[in-house]
């Protein structure tokens, strides 16, 4: 894994943590990040994680960018030491698998997709050998997903599935973008899992939708008080399957003030992880009970 | 004092200098496309060089005042006029309680920006009263003007009418319009050939040029490095594994138009940027009309700080000469 330092004109660095992704690069970016956050260089703007890589925007009449760029990567070294353990938190989230409006939409730009005979979640299904929408939805479900990256729009979670590389869903964007995705909709492209926080352009596979808002620019919504965005890369998160009943039961509940999602602090090591996938993620989940 | 909205024009927003700090979590900086004449229009009435004004894009709306303001429109050539007599651009005017604010054609440029002593008092969302559109974040109500909204002015300081900015101090874009950029990023993916094409060609906007990104065509599409896709990316030559977009980076998906990513980008996604328009010209993008010629000039690290510095100078020019 070799990290590439490259110059966005005259106020970007972009690293490159590794071209294909994986935990361990976005740990990698995750411990470099932390440490230019701590290092507090002056000029420094803005700290963006992402999947496998990382930004970070300067002010070059501050620091020159060839200073900027010797600092951080003399930062490389000092992450490297960095446990990769992270306090965070585990998130559930609802979904209404294979619901009417996702499938609306998925209905109407049909001649853009790879199968204009099926649905999106047939056709994952299909490409990935699970047994039709049951199967889909036990694998889709069953293990914990980490978020990677928050970005694309405001507060949209990328999340990468916890379990062994053959065992990820796959999935190819549709071949030309909709010009229409519903709010929540939960997505997929290529090893990714995201939640459109807003309505609109989308080029992800569309699975389901989940009735939690996680962006609010107004902030009324009880639990996006304090920040108007839900999650934070590191953030783990736990898809639960809803039916009708529970979609529009929990939509109720959200805008009349009384809703709150599941959340409990866990920590995750990397190291652990790597060593026991299944264990890891049971006992990750396993936080959820109680809360 | 207020400003009732009598017509919106085609898509007017309020915006000051933008809204850094969350670009981490998909907020992009937004702020006025051109934030040189954005600043001029606030320093002619007297206003922080970073007050919110509005932009108005290829058509200009139509303002009724409640109280006396002073007035500059900067950037686009679009002509305004009050109770329809012309009034002249980069230049402080009058507008008196009752009178209204309208516009002409537009001759040259794209973006007007509109400046109103004591500025547009929208509330301050996450630092910035800017308008994010996508994300229904800041300015009026999260959205461009329409008819019958009444924008909240502030107190403005008293400055005297007819004050200009030199002609030599009003920048726009030339014939063709050059962007200068800093090649990086994942330039590697394309071919040589493909990277001298990419300078050489001579691109035209696209109509679809908006806040979010300026679309180019008629150059030759870029061919690409053959590789085995990293786990993650997408099988398109194009795809990356979803990574950020530095403000300003030129992405070419499936190798075919190129965009430059402008103040409402969207901040991340999973395609090849092949380098960076420099911070000094991100100005001019906001000025190119739809089919505008135009010419990528790639530049070094060390041209783009002299671009900038001469950027810099040229608003603290404007500035000396308003005092």
């Amino acid at each position: 894994m070799t990290t590439r330092y490259t110059f966005g004109g005259d106020e970007h660095i972009f690293v490159e943590c590794s071209e294909e992704m994986s935990l361990e690069a976005f740990f990698k970016g995750m411990s470099i990040t932390t440490a230019l956050r701590n290092a507090n260089i002056k000029g420094v703007t803005e700290i963006c994680p992402a999947n496998a890589s990382f930004q970070v925007r300067f002010n070059p009449d501050i620091i020159a960018p060839d200073e900027m760029m010797r600092q951080l990567k003399a930062l490389e070294a000092v992450a490297q030491s960095a446990p990769s353990t992270l306090n965070t938190r585990i998130i559930e989230v609802p979904v209404y698998y294979n619901d009417p409006w996702t499938h609306e939409t998925g209905q109407r730009f049909r001649e853009r997709h790879q199968d204009p005979t099926s649905t999106d979640i047939e056709y994952t299904a299909r490409i990935n050998n699970l047994d039709g929408i049951d199967g889909f939805i036990k694998a889709h479900s069953g293990a914990p997903w980490f978020v990677s990256m928050v970005g694309f729009v405001a507060g949209l979670p990328f999340l990468y599935q916890m379990v062994d590389r053959d065992r990820q869903i796959q999935s190819p964007k549709y071949l030309r973008p909709r010009t229409d995705t519903p709010r929540l909709t939960v997505g997929h492209g290529g090893c990714f899992a995201c939640i459109y926080s807003v309505r609109g352009a989308g080029g992800y596979q569309m699975f389901g939708i989940t009735p939690m808002p996680i962006y609010d620019p107004n902030q009324t919504t009880s639990y996006l008080r304090d920040f108007m965005c839900l999650f934070k890369p590191g953030d783990i998160v736990k898809w639960k399957p809803i039916g009708r009943e529970e979609y529009d039961h929990t939509v109720a509940e959200v805008d009349a003030g009384r809703w709150q999602p599941r959340i409990a602090p866990v920590t995750f090591s990397l190291e652990e992880f790597s060593k026991d996938i299944d264990g890891t993620n049971a006992r990750v989940m396993e936080a959820l009970n109680g809360h | 004092m207020a400003i009732n909205v009598l017509k919106p024009g085609l898509s007017t927003t309020v915006q000051d200098l933008g809204r850094p700090g969350y670009y981490h979590i998909g907020i992009p900086t937004s702020g006025g496309m051109d934030t040189l004449s954005l600043a001029a229009a606030n320093l002619l009435v007297g206003n922080d060089a970073g007050a919110a004004v509005l932009e108005a894009v290829f058509m200009g709306p139509e303002l009724e005042f409640t109280q006396d303001a002073m007035v500059a429109v900067t950037g686009a050539d679009l002509p305004p006029k009050v109770d329809g007599q012309d009034q002249p651009c980069w230049t402080a005017f009058k507008v008196k309680k009752g009178q209204v604010l309208s516009f002409g054609f537009l001759k040259k440029g794209a973006r007007g920006y509109i400046a109103v002593s004591g500025g547009i008092d929208v509330p301050v969302v996450l630092g910035s009263r800017s308008t994010y559109t996508l994300g229904a974040l800041g300015g009026f109500e999260g959205r461009k003007l329409a008819a019958g909204d009444v924008l909240p002015v502030g107190q403005g300081v008293i400055v005297a009418e007819g004050r200009a900015v030199a002609e030599a101090l009003r920048r726009g874009p030339g014939a063709p319009a050059e962007l200068r950029m800093l090649p990086g990023l994942y330039w590697h993916r394309i071919s040589e050939q493909a990277g001298k094409n990419f300078f050489e060609d001579t691109w035209k906007v696209a109509p679809e040029a908006d806040r979010i990104g300026y679309r180019f065509k008629a150059g030759r599409p870029l061919d690409f490095v053959p590789r085995t896709p990293p786990f993650g990316a997408g099988s398109d030559p194009s795809n990356i594994v979803d990574a950020c977009y530095p403000y300003g980076s030129v992405q070419v998906p499936s190798g075919t138009e190129p965009i430059v990513l402008h103040r409402d980008a969207v901040s991340g996604g999973g395609y090849m940027m092949i380098g960076t328009v420099v911070s000094a010209d991100m100005d001019l993008i906001g000025q190119l009309q739809p089919h505008t010629p135009t010419k990528f000039v790639k530049i070094t690290m060390e041209q783009a700080l002299t671009a900038r510095a001469d950027r810099r100078k040229t608003l603290e020019a404007i500035a000396k000469a308003l005092a």
